[in-house]
């Protein structure tokens, strides 16, 4: 036997005989996409494993709930409108062409960012481009996976109110094909515009900077939209006298607003089946227009996509980089110690640096701007004199609407903060950092700002609603206590259900872990205002029985008990998560 | 100065090392080979402090680091074999954050930080973000920022991968001068040319226990090849000497 590996006189090693070059076969499409389905059978598999039954019952529960839920609203809202006299069907027509539209609008945004990565960023990219493949295959494929990844949220979405559209009119048993033939074009074509735009930006800005780019109008778009709808007062058609003028509007409008519009189509389709209207127009349009989409987008890939890939391998940034951070650093934390004071710079470098997290704090101030118009809103001083008890109760159950946005902002850039650690978990394991030290930077990047937003929201919206001092002073002090421990709670559940594999951060909130975070905030918000109830209610009494403000012992146990709940809801994770990191195998 | 004490890790059944005992003292440059999956990063990470050991124990400078790691790790620089950073900040701004990690802070701090990229000829490139580095130039960061803070001991995996020819020269001069200034390196690596003639001491790991240690000369008379490249005392110190039917493959 020969004592090492000596190919010299291995005959084979000589190249082979030249042979006529011919052009391989052609994976299909199913093996082409076999990376991706297996790998995702291969998740749900792993998350249906041992253990984690309970995890699987709490994430079906909580979307059974939510689509259960967006029935029932869709289903009131469809029968109402189909209750009304002659224009009925026309009405719940018009509704379903402006949720297609609103589908085929935020489709269109998310299309764009997604058909970035798939296309030109994925890291099986060089796989595929070193390989023989078609052009025509990598498109259809890139495409498909294009597709699910930005549409499967808009058809879950879509399934309660589809629902509620095949019950109200008994669309039988077919109807779910109907649903879903009028979807999937409504899919591709926005997929195939999406991704087509992004080609024709890569083509000429350098990917990471196109990706700077769709993410600020994708945000942009998605604020503006929000501000415009809420802008508009929707609130007013429900009334009577908006509502006489709504049906006057959709009775002119007899025929479809938009004729070119594929949610029209979609929208006729389904109408079509549920009102037994025989016309194949409709369907020809959305499927044949959808395949000439696909075809367009498959000859502008032959023509710009190897050029735009080439373009996606260079780098974005030249500028170069100055100390403001540092000299900011050494006015606002003279006397912090290197490490804290480097690990928070480093945080709040990131922050700003990266397009897609500090681009949500646009859509952040846009719900502020909307909740704050939402509360300016309510018909509370406009008309008669509204009662102490009814104000007093709306600053009361204000807190938790308050609590609720401080819980959703916390989900989104606190949770997230220690899982973005992941793929640096080796130098931070491997130097003397202290897990607390960590934990405690991160904690105070994260909710400062956090407080100051809630105190601005609390003393905003109280003082629009003309909150009396008394109960001024229990939202601040609720809020300010609520606050800080949500900080604790949001980091604590991000470090015991981490994402350390999840690069984009707006996708961590949506884990499991997020789901924990967001029911413990909300059970924790629901057991400070339950125990807070008492106080406040002792309060109203006191002023109708023309007493002065006033605390009886059971009002201060109850504060005290807030009190005690909220340093536990935060403290307690914060201190699981030191030991979890402690023991972390990174 | 690296110290294991019957160290075993344990991945649920699988045991990627068994009972390892090794010590490698200051001036020592230790080269650590062992075939795909043989234990050699898992042990390094055990040394690094990223990995708690199932059971053993590993001192670094004669401390413990499972009872007191902020001491240990102090006194080390470890080099991963992927070179993970922070997209976002810049080379200098990386190698500033590492300094701090380490407690050090300060105008020495940031006169290293330059001699250290100037070395490694990434001063140009100080002040760009890291996501429009190369992965040579990220390599060569992270092994920069690993000297930062003056370390006893450095611990590292496949230092060359990604180097081209003259940072690999400097490499190899600045651990030696490191090594013999009384620094201790324990380097991990599949580039056998490097160990042979670079390494004062070899270890080769096998399905994670130490199959072979010591000098080029003391593992030519254990595996009896007298004037043997390292090459065919590796293969066959591991058992991987065997003739693959290459026939069956290529033909």
């Amino acid at each position: 036997m020969p004592s090492s590996v000596d190919l010299s006189d291995v005959a084979v090693v000589a190249p082979p005989a030249p042979r006529p070059a011919v052009r391989p076969a052609q994976p299909s499409f199913a093996v082409l996409t076999s990376p991706k389905w297996r790998s995702a059978i291969a998740r749900l598999r792993k998350g249906n494993g041992e253990g984690r039954g309970g995890r699987s019952v709490l994430l079906v529960s909580a979307a059974a709930l939510f689509l259960l839920a967006g029935f029932g609203i869709a289903y009131r809202t469809v029968t109402y409108f189909k209750g009304v006299e002659e224009i009925g069907p026309l009405l719940a027509g018009k509704l379903l062409g402006m949720a297609f539209l609103a589908f085929m609008s935020i489709l269109l945004l998310s299309n764009l960012v997604t058909a970035l990565s798939t296309f030109f960023l994925a890291r099986d990219l060089d796989l595929l481009a070193a390989a023989p493949l078609d052009w025509g295959r990598l498109y259809l494929a890139k495409l498909g996976e294009t597709i699910v990844h930005s549409s499967w949220m808009v058809l879950l979405l879509a399934v309660p109110l589809l629902a509620a559209y095949g019950f109200a009119w008994n669309g039988g048993i077919l109807f779910p094909f109907v649903a879903l033939g009028a979807l999937i074009p409504l899919c591709v074509i926005p997929a195939v515009v999406g991704s087509a735009i992004t080609l024709l930006l890569v083509n000429i800005f350098p990917a990471r900077r196109t990706r700077d780019l769709l993410g600020l109008v994708t945000i942009m778009a998605a604020g503006g939209l929000v501000l415009l709808l809420r802008l508009l007062r929707p609130e007013q058609l429900a009334g009577p006298e908006g509502f006489r003028s709504l049906v006057d509007f959709i009775a002119v409008l007899q025929s479809p607003s938009h004729p070119l519009l594929p949610s029209e189509w979609a929208s006729a389709m389904v109408m079509n089946w549920l009102t037994r209207v025989g016309d194949p127009l409709p369907i020809a349009l959305l499927w044949t227009t959808a395949a000439a989409f696909v075809v367009i987008g498959a000859s502008l890939q032959k023509r710009l996509y190897a050029g735009g890939f080439a373009r996606a391998q260079e780098g974005a940034d030249n500028g170069q980089r100055g100390g403001s951070w540092s000299r900011l650093a050494r006015v606002f934390m003279p006397g912090v110690p290197a490490m804290r004071r480097e690990f928070i710079l480093k945080d709040l470098r990131i922050f700003f640096r990266d397009s897609t997290q500090w681009s949500q704090l646009i859509l952040l101030g846009v719900l502020v701007a909307v909740y704050l118009f939402n509360i300016r809103a309510l018909p509370l001083f406009t008309g008669e004199r509204v009662p102490v008890f009814l104000v007093t109760l709306i600053v009361f159950l204000n807190q938790g609407l308050a609590g609720f946005v401080i819980a959703a902002v916390a989900a989104r850039f606190i949770f997230p903060s220690v899982s973005l650690e992941g793929r640096q978990l080796w130098l931070l394991r491997s130097s003397p950092l202290d897990p607390r030290a960590m934990l405690r930077s991160k904690y105070m990047v994260g909710v400062l700002p956090l407080l100051v937003l809630a105190l601005i929201l609390t003393i905003t919206t109280n003082t629009i609603l003309q909150a009396s001092p008394f109960m001024m002073a229990v939202s601040i002090a609720t809020v300010v206590v609520y606050t800080l421990s949500i900080g604790g709670l949001a980091l604590g559940i991000g470090t015991l259900y981490p994402q350390y594999d999840t690069e984009n951060a707006a996708q961590i909130p949506t884990s499991f872990g997020g789901l924990v975070f967001m029911l413990l905030a909300v059970a924790l918000l629901g057991g400070i205002i339950v125990l807070e109830a008492v106080p406040v209610v002792e309060h109203l009494r006191s002023l109708r029985e023309g007493e002065g403000a006033s605390l009886t012992p059971g009002g201060v146990l109850a504060f005290t008990g807030a009190m005690v709940l909220a340093v536990v809801a935060g403290w307690v994770p914060m201190r699981r998560a030191v030991r979890r990191l402690e023991q972390l195998e990174a | 100065m690296i110290r294991l004490q019957s160290v075993t890790k344990r991945y649920g059944k699988f045991q990627a090392v068994k009972l390892l005992d090794l010590e490698i003292p200051r001036g020592e440059l230790f080269g650590f080979l062992g075939p795909n999956g043989a234990g050699k990063t898992t042990t390094l990470r055990m040394i690094a402090g990223i990995l708690p050991p199932t059971s053993g124990t590993v001192s670094v400078g004669g401390i413990d680091i499972q009872r007191d790691p902020m001491r240990a790790k102090a006194k080390l620089g470890y080099i991963p074999d992927r070179p993970f950073v922070y997209d976002k900040l810049t080379g200098a701004e990386f190698m500033r954050f590492t300094a701090a990690l380490y407690g050090q802070d300060g105008p020495e701090v940031e006169a290293r930080i330059n001699e250290l990229l100037d070395l490694f000829e990434l001063i140009r490139w100080k002040d760009e973000l890291t996501e429009s580095y190369s992965h040579g130039m990220r390599q060569k960061l992270i092994i920069a920022s690993a000297f930062v803070h003056r370390p006893e001991v450095i611990v590292v995996d496949e230092p060359m991968v990604g180097l081209d020819p003259k940072s690999a020269r400097i490499l190899k001069s600045l651990f030696r001068r490191f090594v013999d200034k009384g620094g201790t390196i324990l380097m991990s690596t599949h580039t056998l040319e490097i160990v042979e003639g670079f390494c004062d001491r070899i270890g080769i790991i096998r399905h994670g226990e130490l199959v072979a240690c010591g000098t080029m000369q003391e593992l030519r008379a254990e595996a009896a090849a007298d004037g043997a490249r390292l090459e065919d005392l590796f293969l066959r110190l591991t058992g991987e000497h065997i003739e693959p039917d290459l026939d069956a493959v290529l033909g």
